[in-house]
């Protein structure tokens, strides 16, 4: 009977896993293929197995476009939520979780409250009050925005209230001020869940579509979310070359995620936690 | 120490909090104000118009023009189609990997995949999924699926295929996330409720329904509830895919606020239909609330 159960789960679970290797397989075959055998193959079993393997893609994509103009866009945009985000919603989150004063309480309320805002619901405003400050086409203005994170100031009160208060006691003995305390005793305690906010936010601001498409209409500044989008509309239309493009695009992600793939499941899972 | 101690500490809890709150005030509190002032003007960039405070104006012409009214009508079909759908068959999927056997590490982590890609990446990959004729990959799968009844389309110019389309990619895409959420649910039920229905003799049927289903049940309202809001922000599918149309077919709220406010620098008119999204989403949480509430009270 339970062996019965287990063939059943594992063909269940075979005939998904075919509707999800397939396009990405698709993709990375297709950056190895000669353009024009990319969408005539796309039918056929070729799809997935290419006949000949060539780079030529890849090296077209960087004479096309300024592909390492926008991998540094995007690495240097995204890294500076990321590290940035740590240290300011960190801060934040253990002065709500473990230091007294007053209006603690109120104003963290509040924090909760605001993590209800969806991005799309402030993006109109926040794009006039951009333009109005003349930040358009910069870095800033695709960085500045999102360092305070409600959500991620939520995330480091929740583990930092776990933390047992032995911890603090002696370093407060020894006479350490509370930011020193923060940065020598709390965070070497703490990597789970500088790790979970590191991987959520790089994971949000990497794949970041509406926002660099509203604030930036050069290639200067230009991610490669936005990049990637305009290179499939660049003419002659080259279907090798814009899976090439996607490879290169998804590639740093898919090697953190791999590597650390624990991390990104219990950092998506704690997005569950708060209902 | 003291007195004096819980000075300094509070001096400290004030400099740690100053630049969050700052952020927090200036790129989400002052936009959220903004988006309610400004959708009551006629705000326009480079009109050379004054500003001018007009009422509900936005409001009732938003609600009459048919681009708008049908991007509504979409979001709701989507969410309709799309939440019962990802959600249950995101609970199918993390039944099954929940089992203790080998390799379910390795379907989670391919399941999951698609939710670290760029929805920009996936968005162009689909396209080529769907390309018009024979050669097509989805074209060719439904005509070996029909074996051989299928008439090849092009999926994303007919404008009865192409949102259909959109919303089977999009639960491609997220089925992953909702799958995680609830294997963590899954994870936090008790064993021992398990074990003693085994022990009563209760069948696997009757412990799912009477066992996982209520343990789950803020699991499944938060996933629902998420996978709603989702629903409403759609964009940048659309934006790449379609670009809202064929004839508006796949237009959106956040399709047609950012056509208005960056296209056409209506910025009050954006601004109209990002506050019709927002009261939608707050809406859409307090029904969760109170649904939450009233489980706990009777608890």
């Amino acid at each position: 009977m339970n062996i019965y159960r287990n063939v059943i789960a594992y063909l269940l679970l075979g005939a998904v896993s075919l509707i999800y290797i397939a396009p990405i397989l698709f993709m990375f075959v297709g950056s190895f293929k000669p353009d024009e055998n990319v969408l005539l193959e796309a039918g056929s079993w070729k799809a997935f197995f290419p006949e000949s393997v060539s780079l030529q893609n890849f090296f077209d994509v960087f004479s096309r476009v300024n592909f390492s103009l926008f991998m540094f866009n995007s690495l240097f945009i995204t890294l500076s939520i990321v590290a940035l985000g740590l240290v300011v919603n960190g801060l934040a989150g253990y002065a709500f979780a473990r230091l007294r004063w007053r209006g603690r309480n109120s104003i963290f309320a509040l924090i909760i409250a605001l993590m209800i805002i969806p991005f799309e619901a402030i993006a109109v405003p926040l794009f006039y009050q951009m333009t109005y400050l003349g930040w358009r086409d910069t870095y800033i203005v695709q960085i500045v925005p999102f360092i305070v994170n409600a959500f991620s100031i939520y995330l480091f009160y929740t583990f930092f209230i776990g933390l047992p208060k032995e911890l603090e006691e002696a370093a407060r003995i020894d006479g350490a001020g509370s930011m020193r305390t923060f940065f020598q005793i709390i965070v070497p305690n703490s990597k789970p869940v500088f790790a979970t906010v590191a991987i959520l936010t790089f994971l949000t601001h990497w794949g970041s579509f509406l926002w660099p498409l509203m604030v930036t209409s050069g290639e200067d500044v230009r991610p490669l979310p936005v990049a990637i989008a305009q290179f499939q509309t660049l003419p002659p239309l080259q279907w090798g070359d814009i899976m090439a493009f996607g490879v290169m695009l998804v590639a740093p992600i898919l090697v953190i995620f791999l590597l650390f793939q624990g991390w990104f499941i219990r950092g998506v899972a704690a997005t569950g936690i708060k209902g | 120490m003291g007195a004096h101690h819980l000075k300094t500490e509070s001096r400290a809890a004030w400099v740690m909090v100053t630049p969050a709150l700052l952020g927090l005030t200036l790129f989400l509190t002052l936009p959220f104000f903004l988006a309610v002032i400004l959708s009551f003007t006629n705000l326009k960039l480079g009109s050379p118009l004054p500003v001018q405070f007009v009422g509900f104006d936005q409001f009732k012409r938003i609600f009459a023009d048919p681009s708008f009214l049908r991007a509504l009508a979409n979001n709701a079909i989507f969410a309709v189609v799309v939440v019962p759908l990802q959600t249950v068959f995101a609970l199918c999927l993390a039944l099954v990997i929940n089992r203790p056997l080998r390799g379910m590490t390795l379907f989670r982590t391919l399941f999951f995949m698609p939710v670290v890609f760029p929805f920009a990446l996936i968005a162009v990959v689909w396209i080529l999924i769907y390309a018009p004729g024979p050669n097509g990959m989805m074209n060719a799968a439904l005509e070996v699926l029909s074996v051989g009844a299928w008439e090849a389309r092009d999926f994303l110019h007919d404008p009865r295929s192409a949102f259909p389309a959109i919303m089977l990619m999009s639960i491609w895409q997220g089925v992953g996330f909702q799958m995680v959420i609830f294997l963590a649910g899954l994870q936090a039920i008790p064993s021992e409720l398990y074990e003693a229905a085994s022990v009563d003799g209760a069948t696997k049927w009757r412990q799912f329904l009477h066992i996982t289903l209520p343990q789950l049940r803020n699991t499944i309202i938060f996933v629902i509830l998420v996978t709603t809001i989702l629903a409403f922000r759609l964009f940048d599918q659309i934006q790449i895919m379609t670009h809202g149309g064929p004839n508006d077919a796949t237009t959106t709220v956040i399709f047609e606020a950012v056509r208005s406010a960056f296209e056409r620098q209506q910025v009050g008119r954006g601004a109209a239909m990002t506050t019709v999204f927002f009261l939608f989403v707050l809406f859409v949480t307090f029904l969760q609330r109170q649904i939450v509430k009233q489980e706990r009270e009777i608890e």
